[in-house]
Order: C-alpha cells, then sequence, then structure tokens
C-alpha cells in the first residue's frame, strides 16, 4: 500500500518498541539505532509489499530481526563494549543496588543462545502473542513456545539458582546450566 | 488429579521448565523494565526527520547514512 499518513505515524509510533527490541539484541546502543535506520528504510522502500489491516509491527520486527541475523554473521558482537553502551541508553540512572541487579540480568541474558533470547524478548517484552512471535522468527508455534521456555529456565538457573530452593529436580538445573545438547 | 494437584501448590512447586511462578514474575518484571526504558524514550529526532523527509512528495526512499558523502545519483546543478 502507499504511504499515506496515516501508516507514517503508525510507522513512527513503532519506533521506540523497535529502539528496544535492537537493543535487547544486539546490546549496543549505536548499532541498535543503525539497525533501527536500516529497518526503517527497507521497510519505507517495500511499502508496497505491506498489506493493509496486516500487523505492522510485526511486518517492521521481522525486518530488523532478518537485517540483525544477516548482520550477525558477518561480524560478531563485542560483548566487552555491550554492557557500556547500553547502560549509556539508560535516562534515569538506576539506584546502585538496581543498577548491579540490572547488569545481572543484562549479562545473563547474553549468555543465551540468540535463537531463545530473541524469542523470550518478543513474547516476555515487546508483548508478542507466541503466533506473531513464530512469524516473526519464521519457526513453528511450538518452536518459539519451547525457547521461551528454556530462555526462562536457564535465566532462573544463571540469576536466581540460590534463591530458588523449589527449583525442582537437580537434574533439571545442571541440564539447563550445562546446556546439554541432548 | 494432576489439575489439583497443580493448583494447591502452585506457589511452590516448579511450572514447567522448572521454574517457580514467583522466578519467572521476576523474569519477566526485569525483562520488561530493561525493554521500556528504552520504549519511554520515544521517538528520536533522527528517526522522525527520516520518516517525515521519506514522505514528501517526490522522495525517493533512498536516503544517505548520515554523515556520508553527497554523491547521490542526481547529477549536480
Amino acid at each position: 500500500m502507499p504511504l499515506t499518513d496515516s501508516l507514517r505515524n503508525d510507522i513512527l509510533a513503532a519506533v521506540p518498541s523497535l529502539r528496544a527490541f535492537a537493543i535487547s539484541l544486539s546490546g549496543n546502543a549505536d548499532r541498535a539505532d543503525d539497525l533501527v535506520q536500516e529497518t526503517l528504510l527497507r521497510a519505507l522502500a517495500n511499502i508496497d509489499s505491506f498489506q493493509p489491516g496486516s500487523n505492522l509491527p510485526a511486518w517492521l520486527f521481522t525486518i530488523l530481526r532478518n537485517l540483525f541475523r544477516s548482520d550477525y554473521r558477518k561480524r560478531r558482537r563485542e560483548v566487552e563494549d555491550a554492557e557500556g553502551n547500553y547502560a549509556k541508553t539508560l535516562k534515569t540512572q538506576p539506584s546502585q543496588n538496581a543498577h548491579l541487579e540490572f547488569e545481572e540480568f543484562r549479562t545473563a541474558l547474553d549468555k543465551l543462545p540468540q535463537d531463545q533470547r530473541e524469542a523470550l524478548i518478543l513474547v516476555g517484552a515487546s508483548g508478542f502473542s507466541y503466533e506473531d512471535a513464530a512469524s516473526i522468527c519464521g519457526c513453528a508455534v511450538g518452536t518459539i513456545k519451547s525457547r521461551v521456555n528454556r530462555a526462562r529456565s536457564k535465566l532462573a538457573a544463571l540469576l536466581y539458582v540460590d534463591g530458588a530452593e523449589d527449583f525442582g529436580p537437580d537434574e533439571t538445573v545442571r541440564a539447563v546450566i550445562g546446556g546439554s545438547g541432548g | 488429579m494432576k489439575d489439583l494437584k497443580s493448583q494447591a501448590s502452585r506457589s511452590t512447586t516448579p511450572g514447567k521448565g522448572g521454574l517457580t511462578p514467583e522466578i519467572q514474575s521476576r523474569i519477566g518484571h526485569q525483562l520488561r523494565a530493561m525493554y521500556d526504558d528504552v520504549v519511554r524514550q520515544g521517538v528520536p529526532d533522527r528517526f522522525a526527520e527520516l520518516i517525515k523527509k521519506l514522505d514528501a512528495p517526490g522522495a525517493t526512499p533512498h536516503v544517505e547514512n548520515e554523515g556520508g558523502s553527497n554523491d547521490n545519483t542526481n547529477g549536480r546543478d
């Protein structure tokens, strides 16, 4: 469809969450904004292929996710850079304690396999349904569900394992921590 | 049977994937806090301008990266 005013506004409205998604994926604020810019350019160049009435945010997220994926293959993430850069994007300076907790969370999130991280973010933070997340990632709904579950388990194991007495059989925890390939 | 059991002990037994509901909600909370922090920053000027520019009549969806050189396909005036 042509780029109408209302479509333009809808795209604009999606920018904040596109940025949040890009930062969550890349862990780097500058890189995230480049990704968003590329996403917008690509979306606008291909606006004719957008189906009116379909899910615009999901369409934009799909573009961003694919860009990130192809880019990721080319250059590895600079992990050391990620935390410092990410902290710079925060407007409100969290308190010392909250900040520590936040850093821990961010670090744990970075340790997840990419498939699991993106699934968890789409469902747990962006608020997409499992169905939408599956279409964004180009996989089955069941695959998304299992990725989200594995992501949560792994995060829990990394972050809260001492506090989690009711965590379940040791095997489960160990399997999660060890990331056993079986 | 299964349902009864899971209801009775909902807050203490691990759910699917070995997680207690409490831990699940903690993860969800932190994830959203991280995400929403960026969402609240709104739309940076850079993107608002980009979209505005492309919306102008006759504009083509071809924009230089910022700081990029000016050698567009246009001839010089």
